[in-house]
This record gives structure tokens, C-alpha cells and sequence, in this order.
């Protein structure tokens, strides 16, 4: 096992290259770097435009740049951001840390209400609970993030103001403005609205999946080995049932937590929130390369940490599955 | 004769299906003695597996059972959920059809048979486990402490099956239902599996309960066989004169499609197995029967004694005497 996890390190470090080199062309050839560096700074004189063209690897021979945009990235020599020359970490550290802590509440939420919604639905199939947990899983796929984000922003805070003189949740950013420091609950009540829209697509999604995963393990001849023991109906459904339809719940689980660390783009854009998708819009809108490269790399890198974390899960949770 | 185990009296399996109710079973009466090996024969959709599925509780929600089912002096039909865990697994335990995903994928052969142990009798888990490795050495497991700890993919079929009796006879049941036991095995695993039965049958003086359509593994093992057909039971009698006279038309039918050394066709039943969901009126047999007459479209008839058999065809006393096919 360890050595399956060594190897499988060792080999995304070749996949990360791969992976940001063509992120490097596509950005090269989809975006101008260099003339949205002249656009942002119109007084650049020519010895500015040359430094900002060493720095960030834009040589006219693609693979000759490449690798010297590798050697400052690696050596930790980021170049700094084209507007403002802010420099690109802390941004980036606090884009993370925000749409992490964004997408960790929504997923442990949404997962487990999910989880549970789909047992709930696939125990009596075709009964009332099940009609009722399907239709609001379809409803909750059907709406999108937009739509559901701007419905709660006009309840939660535009309506519940004009009703109760006080708005119940803030719609926008993470802190109210001016604000320093931590406070826990401050917080909460500001990431209320976004993770409640993030979490119904979990919810939604994740109970159709448990449910189906759950019923096909229900009609499996083992269960019925199970019951003709005489154990108990729960034990036979957590012991029995459960352990086997979470195989595949988790691995999807899994690949979907890596590809949220990219960001809940229209939802952190609709309520302002500072996280990894709106850090790409605003990078992306001004065509800033030394913003957007680290943000790329942290993106590939999250998702194959996750498709690994998948994997062990897997061998994990059914012993069929051998990692070697 | 020896003490009755179980005792099935006039069992009614109805199915609610989107095309109408479907009665499987339509009045079934059977004995189990203490000890014997009893094969129930008939084609599929005869209801013979409905039938022990209905004794063991397992049918679904939607499935309608009347009628009496009692077993060491307990009524199972009607029993409460918790009464029927405490038979099952217990007094009365099953083997299955399919090997192959009757375990559970995720645990432990040893953990399987403990599971089973430990639901009925107060063991410890490394008693159980103990059991559990002796078990599997009884059932003929070569290396069983190895094996216990072993996940049933590991396991070909034949010991796969193997485990299932172990897990079935793990709490030394009174009556053990093996449900086409040996249908998807190889030919010479059967063999052994059958053996496997027969060796725990004397061993622990179990009942067994033989589920099968193939009539050369009642000839091998059972002492007594009784003959299903659209949800009733047709004849039954002991092995020998049912193989030496059978008296039913549809026993008959079955005994002279088998193959036999000399005989250059098989000789089949005409006709198809009724439709459940409207079954033919009277003896459901008349349809296919060779010897059928008008009265038989009319009375349903029940078992009675013939000779050493019980027949339930009005004509029995009329029809010529069957050849013999022992």
C-alpha cells in the first residue's frame, strides 16, 4: 500500500508537467500575456515590458519559456501580479483557505444529508418518501446555483428586512467590510447562504446516488444470506447493505471534493465570496499570467491528490480491489 | 415413522404484480421428518422455491402468505418479525442457489460464519471464531484457519458453496432447505457438494429439504421426494416406488424425458408450464396430460394414497400401470 501511494507521487510530478505545459500553451496562445501587461500598464516603458517578458517564462519559442516560467516557479521566484504588482501567494493562500473552508462545509453538509436522504429513498422504493425525496433531488439538480443564490439573497436578506426590519444573512463577502481579526460566528452567518446553495446540489445529487447505489446492493443474493441468519433488520442494512453501497458514494465523493478546490465559481461570484473562483474570473478577466499559472498548478495538483485519495479509498472499503 | 419437524398445511403464496395477483404456490401440504433428506422436484415457476422461501420468512413485503407452517411445535405463518429472526438461522437455515454472490463481498469468510453463530448463541468473538475455523474444516476445507481469514473472492465456487453450508449449519438446525444447491456448479463439484449435505445430514441428524429440478440428484441422495407442478404438490412418496411405479402423469412425463443408457430420443412433456397469472381450472396438469379427461378440468384434486404413493390425479385408479424407471 505505502509503496502504491509512493509510486503513484512520484508519478504525478511527470503528470504535473505535462498537465501545466499545456495549460502554459493554452494560455499563451488563447490570451496575449504581454499585451494585457501593456493594456494594464500603458507607461510601461520597453526595459519594463522585457523584465516582466524574463520573468514569467513568455519567450517566443513555447518550450524554451516554459521552463524558465518552471525554474522561478519552483525556485519560489514568483514574478508579481500585472496590476497593482501584488505579489501572487498571499492571494492565493487566502483564495484557498476561503473557498476550503467554503467547500468543506458544503460538502460535510451535503454529504451527509445526502447520504441519508438516498437511505431514506431507497428503503421503500416507489413509496411516498421515495416520490418525495426524488422530486426534490430533481427540483434541487434542475435549479442552477444562479438561480437558487439569487432566490435566497432576496429572502434571507432583501424580503426578511423589509418583514423584520433586519436582513437574516449578509449576501456578500466573507467579513462585513473594515472588519479584522477572527470571530467564528461572524463568519458562519456569512457563509450561510453560499454553502446552503452549494450544499442542495450535493444533497441532491449525492441522494440519487446512495439511493440507487443502495438498492442494487438491497437486491444482491447476499443480503438475502444476511437475513436468512436471523440478525437483525438494521444490522443487516448497516453491516451488510451500507458497507457495500458505499463503495462507489465514497470514490465519486472523492474526485468530486478535488475538483471543488477549483472553485464554486458562479456561486462565490454571486455572493462576492474571495475564493478560488473568483480569484480566476478576476485573473482571467485581465489576463493576468502570474496570477493564473500558480492558480493552475494548485488545481491539477488538488485533483490528482483526490483521484489517489479515490483510489486508496476504494482498495479501502472493498477488498477486491488489491493497489499494486 | 419418525417425529415430523416440520409440517407445511394448505400454504397460499400470493404476489400482487402489475398484470394481477399471481398465486406461486396454491395449497401446499408437506412434511419434513426429523433426519430424512426429502428432494422437492418440479420445473421452474412450479412455486417449490416460494414455498421454503415462505416457511424462512423471506419473501418480500408485497407477498401474501396464508396458511400453516409449523415447525418444532412453533407457528411461523403470522409469527412476529422478531419470533422469525429467532427460528431462522436458528432451527430452520438456508443454502442458496448461486454461490457466487450469496457472500457478502466485503467481509471475512470467518466473520461471515461467526456472524451467524454469534446471532444465536452466547459466544465470544474468539470462540465463535474458533467454531467458525471448525466449521469450515467439517464442510471439507483444507487449511480452514487460513481460509477463515480469506474475503470470499478468493474462494472458486464449489468452496464458496462450501462456505454457505458452513454458515447454514453453523447453529446445528433441526432443518436446512438447500435451494438448488448444486445448480451452478460444475458436474463434479455437485458431486461433492452433495456429499458435503449428505455428510452433515448424518453427521448432525439434520432434515434436509432438497430444492432441485434435476431428478438424477433426487435419485442420488433423497429418501423421500414430493413432485410440484403450478404451485401444488402432485405426488410424493418414497424414492423407490416413485421411481419404480409413479403414478401422476406429470411424474411420468418427468421420469421418461430423462436420458437413459439405450434410449436413442428423449421423450418431453408437449406443452409449455402454465401461465400463473390465469393458471388452468382443475388439475393445472390437464392441459399437457396425455391421459387427461373431462372430469379433470373441473376438480382440483388433493393428494390421496395410492399404493405407497400420494397422488393427487381423480384418474390415478383408471391409468395403466407406468413402466419402472429405477
Amino acid at each position: 500500500m505505502l509503496r502504491y501511494i509512493l509510486r503513484r507521487l512520484a508519478w504525478s510530478i511527470p503528470t504535473l508537467l505535462i498537465v501545466t505545459f499545456l495549460v502554459y500553451l493554452a494560455l499563451r496562445i488563447g490570451t496575449d500575456p504581454v499585451a494585457s501587461y501593456k493594456r494594464v500598464n500603458p507607461r510601461a516603458t520597453r526595459a519594463k515590458v522585457a523584465e516582466y517578458i524574463d520573468v514569467n517564462g513568455l519567450d517566443p519559442n513555447f518550450v524554451q519559456g516554459y521552463f524558465k516560467w518552471l525554474k522561478n516557479f519552483v525556485t519560489g521566484e514568483w514574478p508579481r501580479s500585472i496590476k497593482g504588482r501584488r505579489e501572487v501567494w498571499p492571494a492565493l493562500k487566502d483564495a484557498m483557505a476561503n473557498t476550503l473552508r467554503l467547500g468543506t462545509a458544503a460538502t460535510v453538509v451535503g454529504i451527509f444529508f445526502g447520504l441519508i436522504a438516498g437511505v431514506l429513498a431507497a428503503l421503500r422504493p416507489g413509496g411516498k418518501r421515495d416520490v418525495f425525496i426524488n422530486t426534490s433531488a430533481f427540483v434541487g439538480i434542475s435549479v442552477p446555483p444562479f438561480i437558487s443564490a439569487i432566490m435566497f439573497q432576496l429572502l434571507f436578506a432583501v424580503y426578511w428586512q423589509k418583514w423584520f426590519g433586519e436582513s437574516l444573512f449578509p449576501t456578500s463577502g466573507v467579513y462585513p467590510a473594515g472588519h479584522t481579526g477572527f470571530d467564528l460566528f461572524l463568519m458562519l452567518k456569512f457563509m450561510a447562504l453560499p454553502t446552503l446553495v452549494v450544499a442542495i446540489q450535493i444533497i441532491a445529487t449525492y441522494s440519487r446516488y446512495m439511493r440507487s447505489s443502495l438498492l442494487d446492493v438491497l437486491n444482491s443474493d447476499y443480503m438475502r444470506t444476511a437475513r436468512s441468519k436471523g440478525i437483525s433488520e438494521r444490522r443487516v442494512l448497516v453491516k451488510h447493505g451500507m458497507r457495500n453501497a458505499l463503495i462507489p458514494v465514497v470514490t465519486i465523493a472523492a474526485l468530486d471534493v478535488g475538483s471543488i478546490v477549483g472553485g464554486l465559481i458562479i456561486t462565490e461570484n454571486i455572493f462576492s465570496y474571495p475564493g478560488m473562483g473568483l480569484y480566476f474570473l478576476k485573473s482571467f478577466g485581465e489576463g493576468d499570467f502570474p496570477l493564473l499559472m500558480p492558480w493552475m498548478v494548485v488545481i491539477v495538483a488538488s485533483v490528482l491528490f483526490f483521484n489517489l485519495i479515490a483510489d486508496i479509498s476504494y482498495a479501502w472499503l472493498d477488498p477486491r480491489i488489491r493497489l499494486d | 415413522m419418525t417425529e415430523k419437524v416440520l409440517e407445511i398445511r394448505d400454504l397460499h403464496v400470493t404476489f400482487d404484480t402489475p398484470s394481477g395477483p399471481l398465486e406461486a404456490v396454491r395449497g401446499v401440504d408437506l412434511d419434513v421428518s426429523s433426519g430424512e433428506l426429502l428432494g422437492v422436484v418440479g420445473e421452474s415457476g412450479s412455486g417449490k422455491s416460494v414455498t421454503f422461501l415462505a416457511t424462512m420468512g423471506l419473501l418480500p413485503a408485497r407477498a401474501r402468505v396464508t396458511g400453516s407452517v409449523i415447525l418444532a411445535g412453533e407457528q411461523l405463518i403470522g409469527a412476529s418479525a422478531k419470533q422469525l429472526r429467532s427460528v431462522r438461522g436458528r432451527l430452520l437455515s438456508m443454502i442458496f442457489q448461486d454461490p457466487l454472490s450469496a457472500l457478502n463481498p466485503v467481509h471475512r469468510i470467518g466473520d461471515q460464519i461467526s456472524e451467524m453463530l454469534r446471532s444465536h448463541q452466547n459466544l465470544s468473538a474468539r470462540d465463535a471464531e474458533k467454531r467458525a475455523i471448525e466449521l469450515l474444516d467439517i464442510v471439507g476445507i483444507p487449511q480452514p484457519g487460513d481460509r477463515a481469514r480469506q474475503y470470499p473472492h478468493e474462494f472458486s465456487g464449489g468452496m464458496r458453496q462450501r462456505v454457505v453450508i458452513a454458515i447454514a449449519i453453523a447453529n446445528n438446525p433441526k432443518v436446512l432447505i438447500a435451494d438448488e444447491p448444486t445448480t451452478a456448479l460444475d458436474v463434479t463439484v455437485q458431486a461433492q457438494i452433495l456429499e458435503v449435505i449428505e455428510r452433515v445430514q448424518e453427521r448432525f441428524g439434520t432434515a434436509v429439504v432438497l430444492i432441485t429440478h434435476d431428478l438424477g440428484v433426487i435419485a442420488r441422495v433423497a429418501d423421500r421426494v414430493n413432485v410440484m407442478y403450478a404451485g401444488r404438490n402432485v405426488e410424493q412418496g418414497t424414492i423407490d416406488s416413485l421411481f419404480d411405479h409413479p403414478s401422476h402423469p406429470y411424474t411420468r412425463g418427468l421420469l421418461a424425458s430423462l436420458p437413459r443408457p439405450g434410449k436413442q430420443r428423449l421423450k418431453p412433456i408437449t406443452g409449455f408450464p402454465p401461465n400463473m397469472l390465469n393458471p388452468p381450472s382443475g388439475c393445472a396438469f390437464h392441459t399437457r396430460c396425455e391421459f387427461a379427461a373431462d372430469i379433470c378440468k373441473e376438480d382440483l384434486p388433493d393428494l390421496v394414497s395410492f399404493g405407497d404413493l400420494e397422488t393427487a390425479c381423480v384418474r390415478a385408479r383408471e391409468l395403466p400401470k407406468s413402466e419402472s424407471f429405477s
